[in-house]
This record gives structure tokens, C-alpha cells and sequence, in this order.
């Protein structure tokens, strides 16, 4: 099962970067005398390094393998994932969002429904994510620990301490600020560690053209190679899905979810140091967002198109009778990869597992913190006892996440759970944000009983297909549907029944003055931002330039 | 946070990419002389070492002009 081995020199380089990863925690620690350095990195980042690290949040090696994987089996629709489904909302939230966040001066998005609505709803928000993220943050570990097993042969239970160890040093010593540069070199690592596979890949092919060739005369019948062609019947494309789902459940309701409201992203843009820096962050971060299909999708072709060729040698790992997917990338490393760059190749993995770990468990601590502990349980806590608590909390997460991993080890299936759990805390909360955000007249009520039933119903959607209480195809709107179709559905009923419970119920409750919503909904608050500087160096022409490659990509792969 | 001159992030993603970088194409050079049993597609490209120097080059522009900043 072995696909990887491993010689000297590459154990020196991930030794190496294990080192530097602690040395950096230790190096950071000296510099975080308050809570405000723990939680929120002094606030002092420029775009660049916010934007870099609020997309290398989301860049763990569980998205670099699983997305390779994922366009092994369904095809080039998988870059919808990156550019569709993530670069419109991450505009809207530096465009449209983020002022409100900054602004406010809050330390996390539930502390924002705290004075757009009322404490109730912060913490059944904060709870939702802390749940999330501990649910999270230990599937990541978990798949780590497997993905070291498999492909390197490494003890399971070894490689699982060492990381959660090395991961809960260096954040407790320095929190956000240690988590966002970990994850800075890891967005430079997978680059550099990664990109090569597709550049040889390339080259072996010899073109980009005859790659997408010979997977189209593999599979004639079913496109693997195209956008949006072949999206008006799901029975034509790889993922088995209307333009329709992609649309409104990734494009819409998962991506703004996701990409506007959750809080391990939105974290990094908090840390700017000012608001045109916090509203760069998402948009600076869209134009490598939308690279990284060169670096995952094309892997994934070039595993598709290896493995039409009997001759290539190329075959992808089973596991019991099953082809594992996530097997794509390191068999390409495997194939490429000399002595030195399998360490370098490997190192990025690492990286991108401990870097998307603390990114976790960083967000973890801030909600616990602000929105659990000092919310609820010490309301008088002081500024120290609070950087105490973010350092304690962090170490627990830790192991929460542990316990969470080995959980998931005794029940393989949970890894079907990860796409609900976003869907049960993102999607309804995208509507209750967005309503709140743009209607004065949303009320706590409203929002309280609207984030409850959005997430009770994307629960219920899950339980029903899983468990068969009705046919797939009442979620899906089609006879023929993939697992990822029935996600982007779920997701889109979800922050539906939550936008209208939420607007129904604000018809008939007590709305809250409109001078105490100033700064904190659009059309009550006075918007000049960066109005002063020149279009130029505005944050919306930025963001049209951003959009304007977005169409042309889509354009050019349609 | 503290004034003490903190060390800017480029500064250590400098470094890094130049230490695993030089070490990359060191073990690209060695293995031009002595040539490893076991052979990679593409191999005889030698992407170890224009692969190694790139990096290292990288992270020595970066480590360089960072080196007397600080934040």
C-alpha cells in the first residue's frame, strides 16, 4: 500500500521544518503581551499578509488531496470550487461586508451578531462553531494520520501526537500571530512543493492541450474537461449536476457561507491594521484563490489522463474493492519526485495539515474565549486572565481534537459528515448576516429562531437522504444527482427556510431602535470609505479586475 | 503588541526556501554524479536541480531584502 518512500535527505527537510514551525512560535512568544497580540495579531498586518493567510486557511493538505481526488472523479467541474464558488463572495465580503466586521471593532463574527441581535444569538453561534471547528480540527487530524499511514507507512498514533503537540506548542506561545505566519510559509511551501507535479505533468504530456485531449477521448460520452458546456445536463458532466446547483448551493449559499461568515477565515482579515488593509484582504486573496486550479485541477487531469494510458504505469490505490481518490497526489509524487523534492513534497502535506490544524484551533480559542467563557461564564475577566484563558484553551482544543480524531478513527464514515456540518452552521448563518447586515428591520427574534431552524432543517435534509425517508431527488430537483449535487442542494434549503423563518418572524417581533444599528447595517451607516484615495488604489477596482479575470477564466474553459 | 523589531513573515519564508532550497539542489548535484537505482519519470530532466536553484533563489531574494527590516 506503501506509494511514497523516503530517503535521508527527505527526512532532513521535514526535520527541518518541524524546527522551524517551533522556533517561530518560540521567536513570536516574546511579542505577545496582551490578549489583543493573541487573539488578534496586535492588529498590525498589512493586506498582503492577511490576504495571503486568510486563503491559507482554508488551504490544508485534506483540500489539497481531497480537490486532486475530487477532479480524478468528477472532472473540471471541481474548479468551480475555486473560482465560482468562492471568488464573488470573497469580493462581497471585502467590498460590502467588511466594513461592518472591522468597524465594529469586534474579536469574532459571533460577537457581531451580539450587537447586531443579542447575546442569545452570539452564543448559540459561538457554540455552533466551536463544535464546528473541534469537529473539524479533529478530522483533520485524523485524515493527517491516515495519509501518513498510507502513503509513507508512518505510525498512526506517532504522527498524530507529533503534529497535535508541535501545533498546540507554537499556538498557545503566540496564538493568531504564530498561526498566521505558519500559514504564510505553508501557502510558499505547497507552491513550491506541489506546483512542480504539474509542471512535469506538462511536460510529459507535452502540452496542456494534449492532456485535456486524451481525456476526452477516454471519455467521450461524459465531459470531464469543461465548465459549464455540459452543465444543462447533469447526465454530461462528471459531477452529475444542473448549472442550476452550482449556482445557488456552491455558488450563492456554500460559498457565501463559507468564505463571508466563517470565522476561521474572516479571523485573518480582523488581524489588518486598518480597514482598507481588512478590506484588501479577501480581495488580494481572490487572485491566488483563483491560481490554485493550475496547481490542484490540473493535477488531477493529469492523473486522469496517466491513467487512461495502460501503458503509463499510473494506477490509483484500492481500498477494499474501492479506488481511493485521495491517493491522485502522491502517486504523482511518487512518480516524479527524485530523492529531496519527495521531502519537499511531503514537508508541504505537513504543512498544510498543521497549518489548517491551527487554524482550527486558533479560531477555536477566540470564540471560547470572547463568546463562551467571557460572554457567559466571567463576564468580568480581565485582559490577563483572558490571554491565560486563550493559551489554556488552546492546549484543550488540542485535545479535544484528539479525541475527536480517534473517534473518527473507530467510524471511518465520518468523514461523509464534514460537508453537513458546514452546511448545518454556515449556510443558515450566511442568511442570517446577510439579512442582518442589509435590513434595519431584522429582529433578535427573528434572527434567534431563523438560525435555529435553518440549522435544524440542514440536519433533518442529511438524516432523510442518509437514512432514505425520501427520495434524493425532492432536494435535488433531478433524477440523476452525486453526492456533491445533493450538498449543494442541502445547503441552498437551508439558508432558505432560515432567510424566510428569519423575515417572517421579524414582521410580527420587537425591532430594535435604528441609532442603536449605526455602524452595523448598510443604509444606516455613513459609507466613505477610501473614498479620499484615488480609484486606483481603492479596494472596488481591485475587486473588478478580480472579477474580470474570474470571466475570462470561466470563458476559457466553458 | 511589542516594538522590538520584530522580524517581518517574508523574512522567514526567505529563509526557509532557501535552506530546503539549497539542500534540494545540492541533492540534484550529487545525484547527477552518482545517478539513484531507482529512476523517476522525467528524471533525466533533472528537476532537483532547476527545481533546488529556483527555490533557492527565491528565498534568497526574499531573505536579502528583508534581512534589516523589521516591523
Amino acid at each position: 500500500m506503501q506509494a511514497i518512500g523516503l530517503s535521508f535527505i527527505d527526512w532532513v527537510i521535514i526535520a527541518i521544518y518541524f524546527g522551524f514551525v517551533l522556533g517561530i512560535g518560540l521567536y513570536l512568544r516574546r511579542y505577545t503581551l496582551s490578549h489583543n497580540d493573541f487573539f488578534l495579531a496586535g492588529r498590525k498586518n498589512s493586506s498582503w499578509v492577511a490576504g495571503l493567510a486568510f486563503l491559507s486557511a482554508n488551504l490544508g493538505a485534506l483540500e489539497l488531496l481531497g480537490m486532486t481526488g475530487n477532479t480524478f472523479k468528477y472532472g473540471m467541474y471541481v474548479a468551480h470550487f475555486y473560482w465560482i464558488g468562492a471568488i464573488p463572495a470573497m469580493l462581497f465580503l471585502g467590498i460590502y461586508m467588511m466594513p461592518f466586521y472591522y468597524s465594529s471593532k469586534i474579536n469574532s463574527v459571533p460577537g457581531y451578531l451580539k450587537l447586531r441581535f443579542d447575546e442569545r444569538t452570539r452564543v448559540l453561534n459561538g457554540i455552533a462553531f466551536a463544535i464546528m471547528t473541534l469537529l473539524v480540527s479533529g478530522i483533520n487530524l485524523y485524515a493527517m494520520a491516515l495519509v501518513l499511514h498510507t502513503f509513507l507507512g508512518w505510525n498512526w498514533d506517532l504522527s498524530m501526537w507529533a503534529s497535535a503537540i508541535t501545533v498546540a506548542v507554537y499556538v498557545s506561545m503566540s496564538g493568531l500571530m504564530s498561526a498566521i505566519f505558519t500559514e504564510i510559509v505553508q501557502f510558499f511551501l505547497i507552491w513550491f512543493g506541489l506546483f512542480l507535479v504539474s509542471i512535469l505533468g506538462v511536460m510529459e504530456f507535452g502540452s496542456l492541450g494534449a492532456i485535456i485531449a486524451r481525456i476526452n477521448e477516454f471519455s467521450s460520452q461524459v465531459s470531464f474537461t469543461t465548465l459549464w458546456s455540459t452543465s444543462s445536463d447533469p447526465m454530461k458532466n462528471g459531477m452529475v449536476v444542473h448549472w442550476g446547483g452550482i449556482v445557488l448551493g456552491l455558488g450563492f449559499v456554500l460559498s457565501f457561507g463559507y468564505w463571508t461568515t466563517d470565522f476561521l477565515v474572516v479571523q485573518r482579515a480582523f488581524s489588518a491594521k486598518d480597514l482598507r488593509a481588512a478590506r484588501m484582504t479577501p480581495i488580494l486573496a481572490s487572485f491566488f484563490k483563483m491560481a490554485l486550479p493550475f496547481l490542484v485541477i490540473l493535477a488531477g487531469l493529469i492523473a486522469i489522463a496517466l491513467s487512461s494510458d495502460p501503458h503509463s504505469g499510473f494506477k490509483l490505490l484500492q481500498d477494499g474493492g474501492q479506488t481511493n481518490y485521495d491517493s491522485a497526489l502522491p502517486l504523482l509524487i511518487a512518480r516524479y519526485y527524485p530523492a529531496g523534492l519527495v521531502g519537499l513534497g511531503v514537508t508541504a502535506l505537513l504543512a498544510g495539515f498543521m497549518a489548517g490544524q491551527a487554524g482550527n484551533v486558533s479560531a477555536f480559542n477566540t470564540v471560547w474565549t470572547y463568546d463562551i467563557y467571557k460572554s457567559v461564564l466571567n463576564k468580568n475577566a480581565s485582559d490577563a486572565h483572558l490571554l491565560w484563558m486563550g493559551r489554556v484553551s488552546t492546549i484543550v482544543g488540542v485535545i479535544l481534537s484528539l479525541v475527536t480524531a480517534y473517534w473518527a478513527k473507530s467510524f471511518p464514515s465520518i468523514m461523509d459528515y464534514m460537508q453537513a456540518i458546514f452546511s448545518w452552521v454556515n449556510a443558515p448563518l450566511f442568511a442570517t448576516m446577510l439579512l442582518g447586515m442589509f435590513f434595519w428591520w431584522i429582529t433578535p427574534a427573528g434572527a434567534f429562531w431563523g438560525l435555529i431552524s435553518g440549522m435544524l432543517s440542514s440536519f433533518f435534509l442529511y438524516l432523510a437522504v442518509k437514512f432514505h425517508w425520501f427520495s434524493e431527488s425532492i432536494i435535488t430537483l433531478s433524477s440523476a444527482q452525486s453526492d456533491m449535487a445533493a450538498n449543494f442542494w442541502r445547503a441552498w434549503w437551508a439558508w432558505l427556510i432560515c432567510a424566510v423563518v428569519t423575515l417572517l418572524i421579524s414582521l410580527v417581533s420587537k425591532r430594535r431602535p435604528k441609532e442603536e444599528l449605526v455602524g452595523l447595517v448598510k443604509g444606516l451607516t455613513e459609507e466613505n470609505y477610501d473614498k479620499h484615495l484615488p480609484f486606483v488604489k481603492r479596494p472596488e477596482f481591485y475587486a473588478l479586475i478580480s472579477l474580470a479575470v474570474l470571466v475570462l477564466l470561466n470563458i476559457i474553459f466553458w | 503588541m511589542s516594538e522590538h523589531g520584530m522580524k517581518p513573515i517574508w523574512y522567514f519564508v526567505g529563509l526557509i526556501l532557501l535552506v530546503i532550497g539549497v539542500l534540494i539542489l545540492l541533492t540534484g548535484i550529487y545525484q547527477l554524479f552518482n545517478p539513484p537505482e531507482t529512476k523517476t519519470v522525467l528524471g533525466e530532466t533533472h528537476p532537483d536541480i532547476w527545481w533546488g536553484a529556483l527555490m533557492s533563489l527565491f528565498g534568497l531574494g526574499m531573505f536579502l531584502k528583508t534581512r534589516k527590516t523589521s516591523t
